[in-house]
């Protein structure tokens, strides 16, 4: 068949965009760690101020400015969201080998465990996790990373299973290469594409999550300056009318997690066009 | 003469497709294909498969998909068939007989198909009729797709073409995966269609069955047409002006020998026909 | 004919009974797993609910009476066993925080949240089951862009901050509805009306529901493009049906599947984002007893909600797997044909 070839028109667009994501998201953790100061700032001359040109989203009862506080706290959930998406990611593929190299045993037990994980609503997990661990930091980070891996998990081993019947990899097993050796040097790389795409679409939930189970006490300690802690520290203020506390970091959380949700998007029409032609 | 039932001029039937990294390209399944059909003539175009013919019967039922698209003229019955028009005579006097049992609902009554809407007393006659006509029992229309026989499938779609009064049937494909006897038989089914005044435009990869039933045959290469001529002409290689439908009419199993090896040399034609065409 | 039939059925019977051995023994590996992330906590229950002081100024008789009832001297996997026994029979442990049997204090907010869970679920599942086919009628067009925007928007939104925004929007700036509490202050839980109860749930169910259309709206829309794109839809089009037959008869009719295990599979989702919501309204529900119950350490509480609710979604999953095989005529007819 005779082809035409041209350049995507949209090509082109969606690579600005996508590096002005990054860009932006990238300039959000970076001013949030140069304004961790700024942020714990306290001044009674200036608390509760409504937003002005000076302190775009206000200040609350001790004179913080919101702004410099949500950026620090939006700085935080990115890397925490980004360092538990990684770890749960690394999980999922570590699980769905497993199930590959392990023989039928391992793989009936990494099915249970999938089904446990899913079985338990996100939130309860969370908490029970969190729980465990003592709260704080580490029980965020460990909460997160554990109960988001499962579905990737899924996938990836229904992968496994089809590649197990493909003949290179039944040939390389006759060959007598041992079941390490295939699942890292043939199976592995197969992966990779739905690995990288699963990753990048976990971001914008481990974010979510972050800041969810930090809301409800679970997470980051109050003196922490948090998304979770921000928003929930202003429901005290809801009802007295400084809706400004709740409403702006609440707008910049969405647009961050949106933006991440994008760049998962792009990721999977860059590495796997034939899912998504429109 | 008999009455132009469908004429195409210049046809090319395109599909867009996206490769790594967002690119895109068309790729052509038809190029430039002109073809006419008479009423009660039945005309065969054979290609390779896996060449997207299915797409040419697509673009003449006006139900290309959404990355597909399409150029020149399709006149049917005496007047342009655009988009609206075709829309209007599917099912009434342009019929399509696809290929195999992933185009019926599987979850659906095969009855319930081959009737539409809901069916009155008077199209359930005709259902039965038409079964019977093609050996099915009653009974069958109250089956889903899966538990049929492919020979039933096959029988059932063709039913679909006459339950209407049929100008134009499509048939893609209407033969694989089934032995010689039932080929022929289907076949049977086309040239009934055909005798009864409808126009058939059958689409299939396979020449010999072509020859046994068309009245005339056009051969594609790589979705350009590089051939038509009366299916007689065919008995004789020499009357063919191409290198290629002469080496594609002298490797038909007809000219093989008991071993199933070929007896003729069909030389380096294939080398030849891809430097010819760049593919 | 007779005897084969007999055998299917039996076969069947024997398939339902594997489907719900395995539910119940899921129920129990959460269990487990809750059992054992309690334990591992450092969190003291016994500081945590007696505190510091009042330890200090214990006798140490006291203290060893309370840790024996609290099981610290018994081997967590003897302490499951008795716990889990005792849990059977109906026993669930005395809430911490509450002072009360824990099967009293889940039955009673289970009560409260039950009509809120059930509306969002319906609810959410209703709309984004409509606006997933309306999406994914036509693949690109306008209202599919809609959808898909809208959807994406909604994943991306928090549920406790929809809440709060809601409550701000509704209850505070507009006063239509009050700002949280299940029932009125001061009021006996059983002399509220129905009428008030749905006065109260019905910003945490709004809440609720719009959290949950996303991902039923986005996979419904998958779906039905790939429906609409398939042969038989082809097919059918070159039949002469027109779109809104072809919806009806042939998209309705292949969407059911999958919208069902979609539908129980979001039990799940729908009880994990009433922990967030009902935490921003005070509901006195299930979800916002699990925070109070994490928060304070009140361990027999906690592991009796995630017991209940595992039940719930594992119920949930089985009624989906039955349905699917009374539904879909490929396995009720199996291949007797």
């Amino acid at each position: 068949m005779r082809e035409t070839q041209k350049r995507g028109g949209r090509r082109l667009a969606m690579l600005l965009l996508l590096a002005f994501t990054v860009v932006f998201l990238g300039a959000v953790v970076w001013l949030g760690d140069a304004w961790q100061g700024t942020a714990l700032a306290t001044d009674f001359t200036r608390k509760n101020l409504s937003p002005c040109l000076t302190y775009p989203f206000g200040t609350d009862w001790m004179g913080r400015d919101m702004f410099a506080r949500t950026v620090a706290g939006l700085s935080m959930s990115i890397r925490i969201g980004l360092l538990t998406a990684c770890i749960s990611a690394g999980i999922a593929f570590l699980m769905g080998l497993m199930a590959a190299v392990m023989g039928r045993f391992a793989d009936g037990m990494i099915g249970i465990l999938i089904d446990l994980v899913l079985g338990i609503p996100h939130m309860l997990l969370l908490i029970l996790i969190s729980f465990a661990c003592g709260r704080g930091f580490f029980g965020v980070v460990a909460g997160v990373s554990l109960t988001h891996w499962a579905s990737l998990a899924r996938l990836l081993r229904g992968e496994v299973l089809q590649l197990k019947e493909s003949q290179y990899i039944k040939i390389a097993e006759r060959l007598g290469k041992g079941r390490l050796y295939v699942a890292f040097w043939h199976m592995a790389p197969n992966l990779l594409a739905q690995f990288v795409t699963g990753l990048v679409l976990l971001f914008p939930h481990a974010i979510l999550h972050e800041a969810s189970i930090t809301f409800l006490g679970f997470g980051l300690s109050p003196e922490q300056p948090a998304v979770g802690n921000i928003l929930s520290e202003s429901m005290q203020y809801l009802v007295t009318g400084k809706w400004w506390l709740a409403l702006f970091p609440g707008l910049l959380l969405v647009l961050v997690v949106l933006l991440f949700h994008y760049i998962g998007q792009a990721a999977c029409r860059l590495i796997d066009p034939g899912s998504t032609h429109e | 003469m008999e009455k132009e039932i469908l004429g195409i001029e210049h046809l090319s039937v395109s599909f867009i497709q996206y490769g790594k990294g967002l690119t895109k390209r068309w790729l052509y399944a038809v190029e430039d294909l002109s073809l006419l059909v008479h009423a009660g003539e039945i005309v065969a175009v054979v290609g390779s498969s896996g060449s997207g013919k299915s797409l040419l019967a697509h673009a003449v039922m006006g139900l290309l998909p959404y990355n597909g698209r399409m150029e020149g003229k399709i006149w049917f019955d005496g007047e342009p068939l655009t988009q609206k028009r075709a829309a209007k005579l599917r099912g009434r006097e342009l019929f399509l007989v696809p290929q195999n049992v992933s185009y019926l609902d599987p979850l659906m009554r095969v009855g319930e198909q081959v009737m539409g809407k809901r069916p009155s007393p008077s199209l359930r006659d005709t259902c039965r009729k038409v079964f019977a006509g093609y050996g099915l029992d009653a009974q069958v229309g109250e089956k889903y797709p899966f538990q049929l026989s492919g020979g039933m499938i096959r029988r059932i779609l063709i039913s679909t073409a006459v339950m209407g009064t049929p100008k134009l049937v499509i048939a893609d494909e209407p033969t694989p995966g089934l032995h010689p006897e039932a080929a022929r038989r289907v076949m049977g089914h086309f040239k009934e269609l055909a005798a009864a005044g409808a126009g058939v435009l059958l689409i299939t990869h396979d020449l010999e069955l072509a020859l046994m039933t068309a009245d005339r045959v056009a051969v594609l290469y790589g979705g350009r047409m590089i051939e038509e001529a009366p299916a007689s002409v065919f008995t004789d290689e020499t009357n063919l002006t191409h290198a290629y439908t002469r080496a594609l009419c002298r490797s038909m199993p007809k000219n093989w020998d008991a071993d199933g090896e070929r007896l003729c040399d069909t030389g380096d034609i294939l080398l030849y026909m891809r430097k010819e065409y760049g593919r | 004919m007779e005897k084969f039939k007999q055998n299917r059925i039996c076969r069947g019977g024997v398939w339902v009974g594997r489907q719900v051995l395995r539910a119940a023994a899921l129920i129990v590996l959460v269990s487990m797993l809750a059992f054992f992330l309690v334990s591992v906590s450092p969190i003291d229950p016994l500081q945590t609910n007696v505190g510091q002081a009042a330890l200090g100024s214990m006798s140490r008789e006291q203290i060893e009476r309370l840790e024996a009832y609290w099981g610290m001297d018994i081997p967590p996997v003897e302490r499951y066993l008795s716990w889990g026994f005792d849990f059977l029979s109906g026993d669930m442990g005395i809430s911490l925080l509450y002072r009360r049997p824990v099967a009293e204090a889940l039955a009673e907010r289970l009560g409260n949240s039950i009509w809120l869970l059930l509306f969002a679920w319906v609810f959410s599942g209703i709309l984004g089951l409509s606006l997933g086919i309306l999406a994914g009628r036509k693949r690109g067009g306008f209202i599919d862009r809609l959808v898909t925007g809208l959807s994406l928007l909604i994943a991306s939104t928090p549920s406790f901050w929809v809440a709060m925004v809601l409550l701000l929007t509704f209850a505070v700036q507009l006063k239509w509805f009050p700002i949280g509490f299940g029932v009125p202050i001061g009021m006996a839980s059983q002399a509220v009306s129905l009428p008030d109860r749905l006065y109260h749930a019905a910003l945490p169910a709004a809440a609720l529901s719009i959290t949950g259309i996303s991902s039923i709206a986005l996979h419904t829309r998958e779906k039905m493009i790939e429906v609409m794109e398939s042969e038989y839809v082809l097919f059918a089009r070159a039949r002469g049906e027109s779109e809104t037959q072809i919806i009806l008869r042939h998209g309705l009719r292949n969407i059911l599947l999958p919208a069902v295990t979609l539908q129980f599979a979001s039990v799940s989702e729908i009880i994990g984002g009433s922990v967030l919501v009902e935490q921003v309204f005070s509901y006195p529900g299930l979800g916002q007893a699990a925070v109070t119950a994490g928060l304070g350490g009140d361990v027999p509480l906690l592991l009796g909600i995630t017991v209940l609710t595992a039940a719930v979604v594992f119920s949930g999953n089985l009624a989906a797997n039955l349905l699917y095989h009374v539904i879909d005529p490929r396995i009720r007819r199996g291949a007797s044909g």
